[in-house]
C-alpha cells in the first residue's frame, strides 16, 4: 500500500509526514517528527500516556491513524511551555509533587490543560472523573489532583 | 500493538463510502470513532484489507429534532452525547449512560454508531437502545431502511446489518413527564466494561406502569431485552414486591459468560441487582424525584 502524505499543525508550526495508513499517530510523532514527550504505556487504548490534543480535544494517539491526522491542530507536551515559561498545568505538577517517574506525565499534563478548558473551577470528584483516561504508577494520583486544583486556582487568577 | 497493512479511504459522502463498501465487500470495514477497531486491529484479531473512514462524512453528524422523533446522527461521539441539551431534555437515559462509557478521552473518538454497531455485548449503548425504544437507520446500496434496536442485536459481533451496510442514524422517541428513566452498571473500574448492566425507561399512567422496556448489558451473547420482567410490570402499579419478581425473571433470561469478571453464577446476580436498581431509580423519577 502506498504512503500517504499529510500536514499537520503541530504545536503551532507547519509539519508534514510521509505516512503508510496503517502508521499509528503515537508512532509518526515519535518516530519521525521526533517529539518523543508523548508516551506508550499499553497497546488496549486504557493507560492515556499517550494523550496529546487534536483540534481542541483530548485524544489517545495510539487509537489513531497518523493518515487521520491530516489537517489536524495538534499539541504536544513540548508545545505547552511558551517562550521558555512553564504553563500553569506544568508549574503546578513540580510544585505539587504531581510525578515521580514522570512517564505518565506529559499525557497527564495533556489532559490537565484541556480538562481545566472544558471545566475550569472543577471538584476534585470532577478532576478524578476528569482525569480518568490517565493511568500511573507512581503518585496515587492524590498529588496529581493536587496540581490539577492548584492549576486552576492560577489560570483562574491569571 | 501493530496493525496489519490495508488500504486506507476517507469518502466524504455517504455515497461514496456505499460505492467503497459494495466494492470492497467483506474485505473492507467502516472506521468510524476506531476505538474499537483499532484495538482488534492493533492486536490482530482483525486484519481488514480496506478502511472506510466515516469521519469526513459530516451529515452522520449532529444531533436534532424532526418528526416528532430525535435524531442521532451515527458519528456523533459520546461526549457529544453528554453535552446535548436536547438529549438532556428528550432522552436523558441516554447522555446518563454516555457518561458511563470508557473515559474522557475515548469518548473524544468513539460514537454512538460504532458502540451499537460492533455488537459487543460489553457495549453499554445496546442495551441502552431497546430501553429507550430505538430505531435504526440503515443505508446500503438499495436504499436505506428502517428497523427496531428490538431484534437488532443477533449475537456476539452480530448485528441486523447486512453485507453493505451502514449505521446512518439513530432514532429516540423523545420522553413525557411522567417517564422515568435508570442504567445501573457495575463495573471493575472507570472505564471497563460492565460486569453487568441494566437500561430502564418506563412511564407511567397516574400510578400505573402504562409502557416498559428493560435492556441487559454483558449478561448474554449480546444485550438482551428482559421481555418477560416487563411482563410482570406493565399495566400494574410497581411495587417493590413486583420489582424483585421483574429481577428474577430478568436473572432467568441471562445467559453470562465466565470471564475474568466473574462466573456464570455472580453475573446473573449482578443483573438481577442491577435491575432491581435501574427499577427503583426509573420509578422515582418517573414520580417526579430525582
Amino acid at each position: 500500500m502506498a504512503k500517504q502524505h499529510i500536514t499537520f499543525t503541530l504545536n503551532g508550526q507547519a509539519v508534514e509526514a510521509l505516512v503508510h495508513p496503517r502508521e499509528l499517530l503515537i508512532h509518526v510523532l515519535r518516530e519521525q517528527l521526533m517529539q518523543t514527550g508523548a508516551h506508550i504505556g499499553c497497546e488496549t487504548s486504557h493507560c492515556g500516556a499517550c494523550t496529546i490534543d487534536i483540534d481542541n480535544e483530548s485524544v489517545k494517539a495510539c487509537t489513531m491513524l497518523a493518515v487521520q491526522a491530516d489537517g489536524a491542530d495538534i499539541l504536544s507536551v513540548e508545545g505547552l511551555a511558551a517562550n521558555g515559561e512553564l504553563h500553569a498545568v506544568q508549574q503546578a505538577f513540580v510544585d505539587e509533587h504531581g510525578l515521580q517517574c514522570g512517564f505518565c506525565t506529559p499525557g497527564m499534563l495533556l489532559r490537565a490543560y484541556r480538562f481545566l478548558k472544558e471545566n475550569p473551577t472543577p471538584t476534585e470528584e470532577d478532576i478524578r472523573w476528569g482525569m480518568s483516561g490517565n493511568l500511573c504508577r507512581c503518585t496515587g494520583y492524590q498529588n496529581i489532583i493536587k496540581a490539577v486544583q492548584t492549576a486552576s486556582r492560577t489560570l483562574q487568577a491569571e | 500493538m501493530i496493525p496489519g497493512v490495508f488500504d486506507y479511504h476517507a469518502p466524504t459522502t455517504m455515497a461514496d463510502a456505499i460505492a467503497l463498501l459494495a466494492q470492497y465487500g467483506d474485505e473492507a470495514k467502516v472506521l468510524a470513532g476506531g476505538h474499537s477497531l483499532l484495538p482488534m486491529m492493533k492486536l490482530r484479531f482483525a486484519e481488514p484489507a480496506y478502511l472506510i473512514d466515516l469521519n469526513k462524512i459530516n451529515e452522520l453528524r449532529g444531533i436534532s429534532e424532526a418528526n416528532g422523533m430525535v435524531r442521532i446522527g451515527a458519528m456523533t461521539t459520546e461526549n457529544q452525547l453528554i453535552a446535548s441539551d436536547l438529549l438532556a431534555q428528550k432522552c436523558p437515559l441516554i447522555p446518563e449512560a454516555a457518561r458511563l462509557v470508557a473515559d474522557p478521552q475515548v469518548r473524544n473518538r468513539g460514537t454512538i454508531g460504532g458502540d451499537i454497531a460492533h455488537g459487543d455485548p460489553g457495549n453499554d449503548h445496546p442495551a441502552v437502545m431497546l430501553a429507550v425504544g430505538a430505531s435504526f437507520v440503515l443505508a446500503g446500496p438499495a436504499g436505506e431502511r428502517t428497523v427496531a434496536a428490538d431484534g437488532f442485536f443477533l449475537g456476539t459481533y452480530w448485528t441486523g446489518l447486512e453485507e453493505g451496510e451502514i449505521l446512518k442514524e439513530i432514532l429516540v422517541p423523545p420522553v413525557t413527564a411522567s417517564t422515568g428513566h435508570g442504567y445501573a452498571k457495575l463495573k471493575r473500574k472507570t472505564g471497563d466494561y460492565a460486569t453487568a448492566g441494566a437500561a430502564v425507561q418506563l412511564t407511567l399512567n397516574g400510578d400505573v406502569c402504562d409502557s416498559i422496556n428493560i435492556g441487559l448489558t454483558n449478561v448474554g451473547a449480546c444485550a438482551i431485552k428482559a421481555t418477560e420482567a416487563e411482563d410482570v410490570l406493565r399495566g400494574q402499579v410497581i411495587t417493590e414486591a413486583l420489582i424483585l419478581t421483574a429481577a428474577e425473571k430478568a436473572m432467568a433470561m441471562t445467559d453470562p459468560a465466565e470471564d475474568l469478571r466473574g462466573d456464570v453464577e455472580y453475573k446473573t446476580h449482578m443483573a438481577g441487582e442491577m435491575c432491581r436498581r435501574a427499577l427503583r431509580q426509573a420509578l422515582a423519577r418517573a414520580k417526579g424525584g430525582a
